[in-house]
């Protein structure tokens, strides 16, 4: 066999972009997650015999799976009309909607706790099943509308318009045509909601109390409070069995996400019903956020910024060790070392990804890579915080008490986003047009910047922006590694609410505001990027 | 007239769906004199395309030399051999301006600013497309993309220029168009260039001589006039429809 010589800085470039993200993935993913499995096995299978022999345990897989399937179908119920209104019609306004829409998703999840026990506070809802739910579907009503949407704009609408002409009402071109196309990506749009669902930890911690519970809050509680270190790995290796599965189910229904046409069309009469839909649950969306500041700026004698001006102490009874403004300062610190670590490696994987090579072996190796990278999507965030504390404190990675633990785990959770983001891109990249470049003589470094890298320029901000969103309003695994002399703002959050009573609750809800302000903000630039693959998946 | 281009016994593989290879061109010998332009014409998924990447240095080969004027060139990576290559559509940089399209292999040769300027103007007269520079390359119709793509290919004055399927994707009236106009720019250029199309009017038009290729194999080579009378075998005159 002959070919065309590879100069060796391409081939030790090449095993350097498989090999960082391994590694990276390995440690401080594989090796803490692998820890805190074996410690449930550490006597046999005994340890599973005992939890699962508790009433509590059972109760609790039962909540989580049932909060999660009811959650994703409510959010498909409602995802769908909003979905054909903004990215099938066009009309004034779409862009302004479309972001409006993600924002949900893109607040912190302890955000959008305080948002719905600001709002639901002193109504029969409080503290209910309802609740939980109301809150869960919120955040991800828009992974729906945004996966969901692509597809559909991307759908050819000839075949619905030669349905039509055959005499089929709107309601059935729907149902025999439009839905079944969708059907693919409807199941991934679901099946990530459900995920999402079911390893919800934030939201279900500050609203669910003590009566309600899942897998990962459970977790939460027996390392941290109950120190039951046994019934937490068995509870982790549960979860673990579910996300993979969950994961495999994603990974078969994902399609391409390749498409040319774009289909929208302006608004018919027969849209009426789905306009009418999008509006009221697109004004839905809004309510828990404006309840929010509106209760940020009540005070004991009207409306003021006085909640915020106690944002430069430490609340009452010393509720915290730093000003609520230096944690906000600790977590822009980290969230910008996240985002540097996980657009890094995500933009390396995404490049080695992108490529399909000759040989079925490394093809294989390159889809298990992909899997992999998807992985810590699923992976409870408590489950890689508590693995970190278990793992990572001794030598060769005696990291425990290193601020960089935290941007770590950060960027392990936005790294999923990153290639979901960047990916896409690359891969819907034309071989020859590589092929050309270097044919005019183009180095293979040269091809990289000159056609790689320059397509993926914009997507790389926006995922960038998506990954400092994330890494600022994380919380699972940031609980856990963050040491109480550097929180960041969601944990202080969460510590103020924790402890009502004088200013505290006030200050969490003018706190929740300011974060949101800033993820909002962060999110704006990132929709100003038009980049399409940005929370779709 | 020297020779210019020289393959020997080219041969490529690839796997199939169910893992077993087959043959996509199988020895393959040719060779080209300088200036001359060559077509190879073939029905869909005789290796035409698979002979042009071999010979680009795209390929794996199985078997097999290149050789340019004389010098083995095999190993030669593929942007060091100083050719051009053209694909069926176009494949411009989008996320460039068509100048900068077409300034893109002068760019890679450090030409100074104000000589690529003005070789670009020359380039896009040369294909009827003066004053397009700063147009986005996606405002172009099919057929303005390929003259564009043309321009890039022919911009550094590569050694052996090579058009797969230069005019397949247009419409009869601008490919009979375009295809006078391309041979009418090789000539003036004295370009040496091997193009590949399942078109026998097109390889008519457009080259000196015609090699014909089926299942894999180059079955006959010869100048137009001998292809077209006095076709090799049975099989090369239903292809040619005589």
């Amino acid at each position: 066999m002959t070919r065309a010589r590879t100069s060796p800085g391409i081939v030790i470039a090449t095993v350097l972009g498989v090999a960082v993200p391994v590694a990276f993935l390995a440690v401080f993913f594989a090796w803490p997650v692998a820890a805190m499995v074996g410690r449930g096995f550490a006597d046999g299978l005994g340890g599973f015999g005992e939890v699962f022999s508790r009433p509590r345990t059972i109760r609790l897989i039962g909540f989580t799976l049932g909060q999660a399937a009811l959650a994703s179908g409510i959010c498909v119920v409602l995802g769908l009309p909003v979905a054909h209104v903004l990215y099938r019609l066009r009309f004034r306004g779409r862009g302004l909607l479309r972001a409006l829409v993600i924002l949900p998703f893109v607040l912190p999840t302890v955000v959008v706790g305080v948002a719905f026990r600001t709002l639901l506070r002193d109504t029969p809802l409080d503290g209910t099943f309802a609740a939980i739910l109301l809150a869960l579907v919120f955040f991800n009503v828009a992974v729906v509308v945004r996966t969901v949407g692509s597809a559909w704009e991307g759908l050819d609408p000839r075949q619905e318009d030669a349905a039509r002409v055959l005499g089929a009402s709107p309601a059935r071109v729907f149902a025999t045509i439009t839905l079944p196309r969708l059907g693919p990506s409807i199941a991934a749009a679901s099946s990530i909601v459900f995920l999402f669902c079911a390893t919800a930890f934030g939201v279900v911690l500050v609203l669910g109390g003590t009566k309600f519970g899942t897998i990962e809050t459970e977790i939460y509680l027996l390392t941290t409070q109950f120190l039951d270190l046994r019934a937490a790995s068995v509870l982790s290796v549960t979860q673990l069995v579910i996300v993979v599965a969950l994961l495999a189910v994603v990974g078969r229904v994902r399609g391409s996400t390749q498409r040319r046409v774009t289909a929208a069309r302006r608004p018919r009469r027969t849209d009426a019903p789905a306009i009418a839909a999008a509006a009221l649950i697109t004004a839905a969306l809004a309510v828990p956020v404006l309840a929010l500041v509106e209760r940020s700026l009540r005070t004991s004698t009207g409306y003021g910024f006085d909640n915020f001006a106690l944002l430069s102490g430490t609340g009452s009874r010393n509720a915290l060790v730093v000003p609520v403004w230096v944690a906000l300062g600790n977590s822009l610190g980290t969230a910008v070392q996240a985002t540097v670590l996980a657009v890094g490696i995500g933009l390396v994987a995404s490049l080695v990804l992108s490529r399909s090579p000759r040989s079925l072996l490394a093809r294989r190796a390159l889809g298990a890579l992909d899997g992999a990278l998807l992985l810590p999507l699923g992976i409870s965030a408590v489950t890689v915080g508590f693995g970190f504390l278990i793992t990572l404190n001794q030598p060769p990675f005696d990291l425990r008490s290193s601020p960089i633990l935290v941007p770590i785990a950060q960027a392990l959770v936005a790294l999923p986003l990153v290639v979901r983001t960047v990916l896409p891109v690359l891969k819907s990249i034309d071989p020859r047009l590589r092929e050309s470049a270097a044919v005019l003589g183009a180095t293979p470094w040269r091809v990289l910047r000159d056609v790689d890298l320059s397509i993926v320029a914009r997507p790389v901000l926006a995922a960038s922006g998506f990954a400092f969103a994330v890494a600022l309003g994380e919380f699972g695994a940031t609980s856990f590694l963050a040491r109480p002399d550097r929180p960041t703002l969601p944990v202080v959050i969460y510590r103020l609410i924790g402890l009502p009573g004088g200013d505290n609750f006030g200050m969490a809800i003018a706190a929740s505001v300011v974060l949101a302000v800033v993820t909002v903000a962060v999110i704006a630039l990132v929709e100003r990027l038009r980049v399409d693959t940005v929370g779709a998946f | 007239m020297t020779t210019a281009l020289e393959t020997r016994g080219l041969t490529v593989s690839y796997l199939r769906d169910k893992g077993r290879p087959a043959l996509a061109i199988d020895d393959v010998s040719l060779t080209l004199d300088a200036g001359e332009v060559l077509a190879i014409l073939g029905p869909s998924g005789s290796g035409k395309s698979t002979l042009l990447r071999s010979i680009a240095g795209l390929e794996v080969l199985d078997a097999g030399r290149v050789l340019w004027e004389g010098e083995d060139i095999t190993s030669l990576p593929v942007h060091k051999r100083g050719f051009a290559l053209m694909f069926q559509d176009g494949q411009l940089f989008t996320h460039r301006s068509v100048a900068s399209n077409v300034a893109y292999a002068l760019q890679i040769a450090r030409m100074p600013q104000l000589e690529q300027r003005e070789r670009v103007a020359e380039l896009l007269e040369l294909v009827g497309l003066a004053g397009f520079g700063d147009r986005r390359v996606t405002e172009l119709s099919g057929g303005e993309q390929q003259r564009v793509a043309l321009a890039r290919a022919l911009a550094a004055k590569p050694r052996l220029l090579m058009l797969d399927e230069p005019l397949s994707s247009l419409d009869r009236e601008l490919r009979e168009r375009l295809g006078r106009d391309l041979r009418r720019i090789l000539v003036e250029t004295g370009t040496t260039a091997m193009f590949v199309t399942h078109d026998q009017g097109e390889a008519v038009l457009v080259a000196d001589r015609i090699g014909i290729m089926m299942d894999s194999r180059l079955v006959q080579l010869g100048s137009t006039a001998e292809v077209l009378e006095a076709p090799a075998t049975a099989a090369v005159q239903r292809f040619l429809g005589r």
